[in-house]
């Protein structure tokens, strides 16, 4: 038997408060936890650390294990992946979930590499084999193409990160107990080699991607970076957000920070309007979550066909303008 | 400026969905026939990445793809694109490897070749993408690692890197050497040069086997059983689609208009 014990989840703080993702790790963490019957702990960096401790244990931690130092207020990959290898050499967690974010996507294999363990990344869905009692993986793989099943036979940690809004974020209880653990930093700063000298926020106007409740998306059919304009009407008469499959990022058509997709943004409005573009895997594995899909292609033929609800096949430049305007007239904003 | 750039070759990505078929059995895919295989498209961007450098400092390139025969053509389009030399790394033993296995195996090429200031990967394969092998083998190599990586300037001996985050970006300075990972917003790749085209046209790609670059079977073996795919599916989804027809698209239009209002 290998002494390898209980799900650790590496949270992450956004603007002193515990990130959605982190409270969706929660979720899926005391699922899995609860099945193995072992604890769910939750590892949280940065000087605030301490003062999320007790939500985090509303949210479903046993453990909280807070590295309280300014070194790792903000996301630096050598200080984060340092203090999280040696907590997880300490405790010997058997499950090691983070979220497949900016700050996950980074540190999840470079965590994986130190501790030698086994790592599905982008995940859609994780749970226990009750034979096994292992962890198994479902992670979209050739551009959302296939879905693969990954499983760590052997190598401990068995690692996941998983991608945001996929899984239900946990419910808060405040009556829950749980312990606020310190983890005596021994970052040693000499160990940081890459060192973050500026952070630039982009703004876009308007509401962001992933927080509208409507987007229109415009593809390499568009045509031109003017074009995109007719988008920018018809998201704001409904209250949305414009985003782009890669082709109109690569053209510079718009920001590369619109791009939708496995490889951009993760969007669930409650409509997405789709125009065109063909509706490749790459892109679909990015929009998913969205309640309503509409189409509007030109080829009868196109792939998003597929996975709309409601389609126009028609030439894109003679249906916005009506579109835009009627539905002015019906919701007007 | 050294620079090793990580190409792998792999399905063409950009085939119609309805093409796309997998063995469930062996839990492989099976390559579309007739489309020729590609290099991984991140992959290419890294490869841009090199040349960005090179215009500007000067310096060698060299490509370095683990895979199979035919995978000699994306080193060679590598050096098309304005890559110095490159080798593939190509044996039985390295058939379905995991991300430990393959990064084990790039960091024994590495070492062959030596010397470096840089080594660039893709963010993620377009194939298995897991996002991993840049970052183990950074490990393995035992360099500081950038991942998401959209523009790389050298200054004074570091580099000065900008990293894509959800909300913009991050500019980092990392000493030489490193690795880092190359994302779409770099831009779009250059295409190779005809002069360039036909002179790799003939090229003999060297060729390194596990014994050439110091691997053995059995430390292989250990370093690659770390994850297994247990089973392989194609997601079905398939939605009713209501086309939405009027006399002209105007009128389709406004017939959708309705609908959506109603639903809003
Ligand atoms: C590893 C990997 C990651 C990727 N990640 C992403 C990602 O995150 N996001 C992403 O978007 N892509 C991604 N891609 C690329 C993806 O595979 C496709 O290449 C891309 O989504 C295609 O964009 P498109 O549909 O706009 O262009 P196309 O496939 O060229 O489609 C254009 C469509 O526009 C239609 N059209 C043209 N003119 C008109 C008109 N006047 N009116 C109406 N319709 C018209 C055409 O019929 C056609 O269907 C990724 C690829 C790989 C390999
Ligand atoms: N077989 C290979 N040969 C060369 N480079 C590879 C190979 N597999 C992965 N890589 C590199 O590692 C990156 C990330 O791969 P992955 O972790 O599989 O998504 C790729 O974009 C390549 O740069």
């Amino acid at each position: 038997m290998d002494n390898h014990r209980g799900v650790l989840v590496c949270g992450e703080i956004g603007e002193g408060k515990l990130a959605p993702i982190t409270i969706e790790l929660l979720g899926v963490g005391r699922k899995l936890a609860d099945e193995l019957d072992e604890d769910l702990s939750v590892l949280l960096m940065g000087s605030q650390a301490g003062s999320l401790g007790q939500e985090t244990i509303a949210y479903g931690a046993d453990n909280v294990y807070v590295a309280e130092d300014s070194l790792l207020d903000h996301y630096n990959s050598d200080a984060y992946t340092q203090v999280a290898a040696d907590l997880c050499r300490e405790m010997s967690p058997s499950i090691v979930l983070l979220g497949h974010t900016d700050i996950g996507s980074d540190l999840a294999p470079r965590l994986n590499a130190r501790l030698g363990g086994g790592l599905a990344t982008g995940c859609l869905a994780l749970s226990i084999d009750p034979e096994t009692r292992l962890l198994v993986s479902t992670r979209p793989v050739f551009g959302g193409n296939a879905h693969a099943t990954v499983v760590s036979k052997s190598a401990k940690p068995q690692m996941a990160t998983i991608r945001p809004k996929t899984v239900p974020p946990a419910e808060r209880d405040d009556s829950r107990q749980g312990r606020i653990i310190p983890v005596e930093s021994k970052l040693d700063p000499s160990a940081i080699k890459v060192k973050v000298v500026e952070r630039v926020k982009e703004e876009v106007e308007g509401i962001k991607l992933e927080d509208a409740e409507v987007v229109v998306v415009g593809g390499r059919g568009i045509g031109s970076a003017e074009n995109f304009e007719m988008l920018r009407e018809l998201a704001n008469v409904l209250g949305g957000a414009v985003g782009a499959t890669r082709p109109p990022c690569d053209e510079g058509w718009v920001p590369a920070t619109l791009q939708v997709g496995q490889s951009g943004r993760m969007v669930s409005p409650k409509l997405y309007i789709g125009v065109a573009l063909s509706g490749a895997m790459a892109h679909i594995s990015g929009i998913l979550g969205s309640k309503v899909i509409v189409a509007i292609n030109k080829d009868e033929e196109a792939n998003i066909f597929n996975v709309a609800h409601f389609g126009i096949v028609a030439d894109y430049k003679e249906v916005l303008p009506p579109l835009t305007a009627k539905l002015k007239e019906l919701v007007g904003s | 400026m050294n620079i090793i750039v990580c190409v792998k070759q792999v399905p063409d990505p950009e085939i119609p969905p309805a093409k796309f078929q997998i063995d469930p059995e062996k839990k492989q895919v099976i390559p579309p026939p007739g489309v020729p295989p590609v290099i991984s498209v991140f992959d290419e961007r890294a490869v841009e990445a090199a040349c960005r450098l090179k215009d500007e400092h000067g310096g060698k390139i060299t490509a370095i793809s683990m895979g199979s025969e035919q995978a000699a053509d994306v080193i060679k389009h590598t050096i098309a694109m304005g890559a110095d030399e490159g080798f593939l790394i190509h044996d039985p033993l390295f058939e379905n490897l995991d991300s430990f296995g393959t990064a084990y195996v790039l960091s024994k090429a590495i070492q062959k070749i030596g010397e470096y200031d840089l080594v660039l990967c893709g963010r993620e394969a377009a194939d298995w993408g897991a996002e991993q092998v840049g970052s183990i083998l950074a490990e393995m190599l035992g360099i500081p690692v950038v991942t998401r990586v959209f523009d790389i300037q050298a200054v004074d001996g570091a580099l000065r890197v900008k990293r894509v985050v959800s909300d913009g970006f991050e500019v980092l300075e990392a000493p030489t050497p490193c690795l880092a990972t190359v994302s779409g917003e770099i831009g779009l790749p250059r295409l190779p040069t005809g002069v360039r085209l036909m002179m790799v046209r003939r090229k003999q790609i060297p060729v390194w086997k596990a014994q050439d670059i110091g691997v053995e079977s059995s430390e292989l073996d250990k370093v690659n059983a770390h994850t297994e795919i247990t089973a392989l599916s194609v997601p079905t989804r398939k939605t009713e689609c209501e086309i939405i027809t009027g006399d002209t698209p105007g009128d389709a239009a406004v017939n959708l208009a309705v609908k959506l209002a109603e639903l809003m």
